[in-house]
């Protein structure tokens, strides 16, 4: 199955279970969602329940909070993460806080989803990760889906959590072919173990565990070791009880990701790991992410920018040098 | 019209289309990625403004080949930019959407759509405050005029009589949202017309843009504020290389392309015997020629050195900050 069309049928279901979900965003409804994730819905759902807007982000959001307010279940599309920063305040401002602030009086059924990450030479404002500025957020969940398994059941379970979610998708993802499972009891908040080994462990999520998965034959061989693979799918909460299983096991960490390294995601998950386990690490946690720069146009340049299985072997495998591997 | 400047609408708004045109092969080749979005159909927009706009400072959106060749830069290095090349305008780093030149005043391809006008607003505040009298020009879409940032421009351009002209391009659709599906009208002129003058005109004719951009350039010089001006255009494309643009009907497509703004001006100029019909030929080899030139420029461009990735992340004086 297409990973978009995972989405798709996550969100069909739900809004055929259910007639107060709905689903707002640019061109979602005649155009078929720009990603063509929305295809097909608003001729079977029409114009009340799989909504136009313009292109004006803090509105999507804040009209799709004040949906849930009035008693439906919106899921919000915003086209690539970057225009999410339009929408910010209502979601850090609003959704996030109206059940803190009234006391818990208010519940914001509310899925914000949008695609991020570096494709293909879109340039600067079209590239970005910004994964760690909503796992910063209290109120917040978020998600973030790399394979059509993941994306089908967390999206479903997202739509009819009571709470604010962020649903993260990667725009490499959205056109691949992927294996799907049907699953019973899926828990979304629980990261999954891709690959087992002994030796090391690497944590990532959304398009880099692709590759990672391709980087890790040849630290297998290189090293000599066998590694495991971590998704953690869900960044807010983090499943620590899983990477604390494995890290007890391997005793050395790896996180690699997208974003930019300073203030990235993995530097929180790093720091945790830290704080929980140090005395568990035989050596100290490498960090792999995005280059502290914009992303750039040319490709090469933005290859250079964002790991790659090339680099993240190549710099795994001088860490372990380095670290008695 | 005169003879010369039909000459050069013509000229501008044909090398324009013919770019264009290239810029789609070598896209399709491969030469080009990312996203890329044509102005064919829209040129008149795009050289009658320039044209007229000439001195002030200019912003723009994602749409920006065509005006940026209008206002004067070399097709070479925005091709060498589509390229990646490390001899385009923004050295391979901004690509279509962002093709920056300040000595031309040329602020441009800002891809977050209406992100651009608060910051045109606020060059023309700094254009007042030094007593500057050409102001800004700011370009957008029909899109952009449903955000935000635009109701706040308009309104604060306004209330300080601002030197700034919003010159929306309406081409009808946001990707593929028609404008009147997300508006309360398709006319939006009418969004700005209590704040500013404001009037609707023929963006298919390039003597009529480059008249009304003439006359706001003129309410500006005086000191008047801002001006608005709608421009009713089409484009030919799809959104970007990966929108068919399939949302739109034929007959709707015949009837702009009946009104080609660069097909218009010359049948015009010919039966008014402004302009011999020769000069057409002979441009349009010229043209051709030009065109060539800037792909084997583009294409025999260095790519960028691999050290530029941390280049202009800052001034060079501030880089001390963060090492
Ligand atoms: C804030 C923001 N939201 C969404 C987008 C995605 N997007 C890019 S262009 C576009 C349509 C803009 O249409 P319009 O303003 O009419 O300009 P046109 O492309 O027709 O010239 C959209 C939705 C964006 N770039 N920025």
């Amino acid at each position: 199955m297409l990973y978009r069309e995972a989405l798709n049928r996550a969100i069909d279901e739900a809004m055929a279970a259910d007639e107060s979900v709905v689903i707002l965003g640019e061109d979602v409804g005649r155009y078929g969602g720009s990603y063509r994730v929305s295809e097909g819905l608003f001729a079977k759902y029409g114009a009340k329940r799989v909504i136009d807007t313009p292109i004006a982000e803090l509105s999507i959001v804040g009209n799709a909070i004040g949906m849930a307010i009035g008693g439906l279940r919106p899921i919000a599309e915003i086209m690539t993460v970057n225009f999410s920063l339009l929408a910010m305040d209502q979601i850090v401002n609003h959704a996030a806080k109206f059940r803190y602030m009234s006391g818990g009086k208010m519940t914001i059924p509310l899925t914000v989803r949008m695609p991020g990450g570096v494709s293909r030479q879109l340039a600067a404002q079209h590239s970005e990760s910004y994964e760690t500025l909503y796992a910063s957020i209290p109120g917040l969940i978020v998600l973030a889906a790399s394979n059509a398994t993941y994306a089908y059941h967390a999206l479903k379970h997202a739509i009819f959590l009571n709470d604010p979610v962020i649903f993260l998708e990667h725009e490499l993802l959205y056109p691949m072919e992927m294996e799907f499972e049907e699953k019973a009891n899926f828990d979304p908040f629980k990261a999954e173990v891709v690959k087992e080994g002994d030796d090391l462990t690497i944590l990532t999520y959304l398009k880099m565990r692709y590759d990672v998965l391709e980087a890790v034959p040849t630290i297998e061989k290189e090293l000599g070791i066998s590694v495991e693979v971590i998704d953690l799918n869900s960044l807010r909460p983090l499943d620590m009880k899983t990477i604390s299983n494995s890290i007890k096991k391997t005793k050395r960490v790896v996180l690699v990701e997208e974003d930019h390294k300073t203030g990235g995601y993995g530097a929180e998950v790093i720091a945790r790991i830290t704080e929980e386990l140090f005395y568990e690490l035989d050596a100290p946690p490498l960090r792999i992410a995005g280059e502290d720069v914009p992303i750039p146009y040319n490709r090469t340049l933005e290859l250079a920018s964002i790991p790659t299985p090339d680099k993240i072997a190549a710099q795994i495998k001088l860490w372990g040098q380095n670290h008695g591997l | 019209m005169n003879s010369a400047r039909v000459k050069t609408f013509y000229y501008l708004m044909k090398l324009g289309r013919e770019f264009e045109l290239a810029a789609k092969q070598e896209y399709m080749k491969g030469n080009i990625a990312g996203f890329l979005h044509l102005d064919i159909g829209q040129e008149a927009c795009s050289v009658g403004s320039m044209q007229a706009f000439d001195k002030g400072d200019v912003f723009t959106h994602y749409r920006e080949h065509v005006l940026a060749i209008a206002r004067g830069m070399d097709p070479k290095v925005v091709m060498a930019e589509l390229f990646g090349k490390a001899t385009g305008v923004s050295k391979g780093k901004g690509g279509s959407m962002h093709l920056f030149d300040p000595t031309l005043s040329f602020y441009g391809g800002d891809a977050i759509v209406a992100g651009h006008l608060p910051i045109a607003t606020g060059c023309a505040y700094a254009r007042k405050v030094q007593g500057e009298k050409a102001g800004v020009f700011a370009i957008f879409g029909d899109g952009a005029t449903n955000a935000g940032a635009f109701f706040e421009s308009i309104n604060i351009a306004a209330a300080w009589k601002l030197p700034l002209i919003f010159f929306c391009e309406n081409n009808y659709y946001a990707i593929g949202t028609r404008i009147g599906w997300v508006s309360p009208f398709e006319e939006l002129f009418n969004k700005a017309k209590n704040y500013m003058p404001a009037k609707r005109i023929d963006g298919m004719d390039v003597c009529e843009v480059y008249k009304a951009v003439t006359e706001a350039k003129e309410y500006l010089e005086n000191g008047l504020g801002p001006y608005f001006i709608e421009a009713e255009t089409y484009r030919y494309e799809g959104h970007s290389m990966s929108d068919n643009g399939k949302y739109r009907s034929e007959e709707e497509m015949e009837i702009f392309k009946s009104r080609d703004p660069i097909e218009k001006l010359k049948r015009e100029a010919i039966a008014l015997g402004i302009v011999e019909e020769s000069y057409f030929d002979e441009t349009d080899k010229k043209i051709e020629q030009e065109i060539n030139e800037a792909i084997e420029f583009a294409a025999n461009s260095p790519e960028p050195e691999l050290n530029e990735l941390y280049e202009d992340v800052y001034c060079k004086e501030c880089t001390n900050v963060v090492s």
